[in-house]
């Protein structure tokens, strides 16, 4: 098909989803009116459960069956891209070099990083609180680590991420998710059920089982995320083809 | 405001498509892909919206004093970022791939198929 028969094409089925979007549009409940019937029961049901955040308790708590399907999404994202990045037959690995940095680069690293994971930490476990959680908080952990390579060299990242460790984390903390659901089931009758003492509303310990699962997301977040640069970061940094040799080997 | 926040997001994906439908770098079309989505995020909360709300967070909020915004839509976009965000990755390495086995990432010149 030429490009011009292709634009063609998608001017035609643009102009018929954009008529019918539209039409749809005018029929849709008015921009930021006041009837959300189900935003009010969430909101009734995650003040039951004494959880101040009500987005962690809609993920968490009264849809956590879909976040579970969520977190299986990125697991296997993780697990394919550990597939599709893997080191083949005709390529091999090149020991990433030492570079030099700045010193105030260097010193920038050395402050940030320890900020960094508490600050990942903080939000992870205050997700049934305030805004954040296990995934924000898992990303921020894992962008975290990543401060080894931009202030340092990609010798250090190696040296800070361990990633036989980080792969048996990210299974098992998405084990961990499955196991909390089934003793919800073996304990309360229903899968993901919340089942442990609620605490006092607005405490770190409020919320039943919403921030035990935050803390399984946010281990499998952080080190699938983890995993999953490191695979590409390998891609650019040290794996070569044998038929292209670059720059280096000459 | 009426109706053009939804209008805004069937925008966005319109572009988006526009964007994929002359890509000739499949980088760029996994960005199209990302406005894409980000169509999505913009549809939701703007169907979550409540004029006047605050965000559904009640940890500095007395429950009923203020209305909130609808914190089931805000939390469909988060799965919504997420999944996005592995679909990105999982395209990304294919194209790793790509690039490696058929030396090009221009994807009308991805013509036969090999084994």
């Amino acid at each position: 098909m030429t490009a011009r028969a292709r634009l063609l094409m998608f001017a035609a089925a643009a102009a018929v989803i954009a008529v019918f979007f539209a039409v749809a549009c005018t029929e849709m409940p008015s921009f930021g009116g006041a009837s959300h019937p189900y935003g009010d029961r969430a909101v009734a049901a995650a003040l039951a459960h004494r959880t101040a955040n009500v987005v962690s308790s809609v993920n968490f708590d009264l849809r956590a069956f879909d976040t579970l399907g969520e977190e299986s999404i990125l697991f296997g994202t993780v697990l394919s891209a550990t597939l599709l990045l893997r080191l083949a037959r005709d390529e091999r690995r090149r020991p990433a070099a030492s570079e030099r940095v700045l010193p105030t680069t260097r010193l920038f690293g050395v402050i940030l990083l320890p900020v960094a994971l508490v600050v990942g930490v903080y939000i992870v476990a205050h997700g049934q609180l305030s805004p954040g959680g296990g995934f924000q908080g898992g990303v921020v952990l894992a962008t975290a680590l990543h401060l080894g390579y931009v202030a340092a060299d990609y010798r250090v990242l190696e040296k800070v991420r361990p990633l036989a460790v980080l792969d048996v984390a990210d299974s098992i903390a998405a084990g961990a998710f499955v196991a909390m659901g089934a003793a919800g089931l073996a304990a309360g009758g229903a899968f993901l059920k919340n089942v442990l003492p609620l605490g006092t509303f607005n405490r770190i310990t409020s919320g039943g089982t919403v921030p035990l699962l935050n803390a399984a997301v946010g281990v499998e977040v952080a080190s699938g995320v983890i995993v999953l640069l490191a695979h590409f970061l390998d891609q650019a940094v040290e794996i070569t083809g044998t038929d292209e040799p670059t720059q280096e080997d000459h | 405001m009426g109706p053009w926040p939804y209008l805004a997001a069937g925008w966005i994906v319109l572009i988006a498509l526009y964007g994929l439908v002359t890509s000739r770098n499949l980088i760029h079309a996994i960005g199209c892909l990302a406005v894409a989505q980000s169509s999505t995020y913009v549809l939701l909360l703007a169907v979550g919206y409540r004029r006047g709300g605050t965000a559904p967070v009640f940890s500095d909020l007395r429950p009923g004093s203020r209305p909130v915004v609808d914190p089931v839509v805000q939390a469909l976009a988060l799965t919504d970022v997420v999944v996005g965000a592995t679909v990105t990755a999982l395209l990304l390495a294919l194209t790793v791939q790509l690039r490696k086995r058929h030396g090009t990432v221009d994807p009308q010149a991805l013509t036969g198929l090999q084994g």
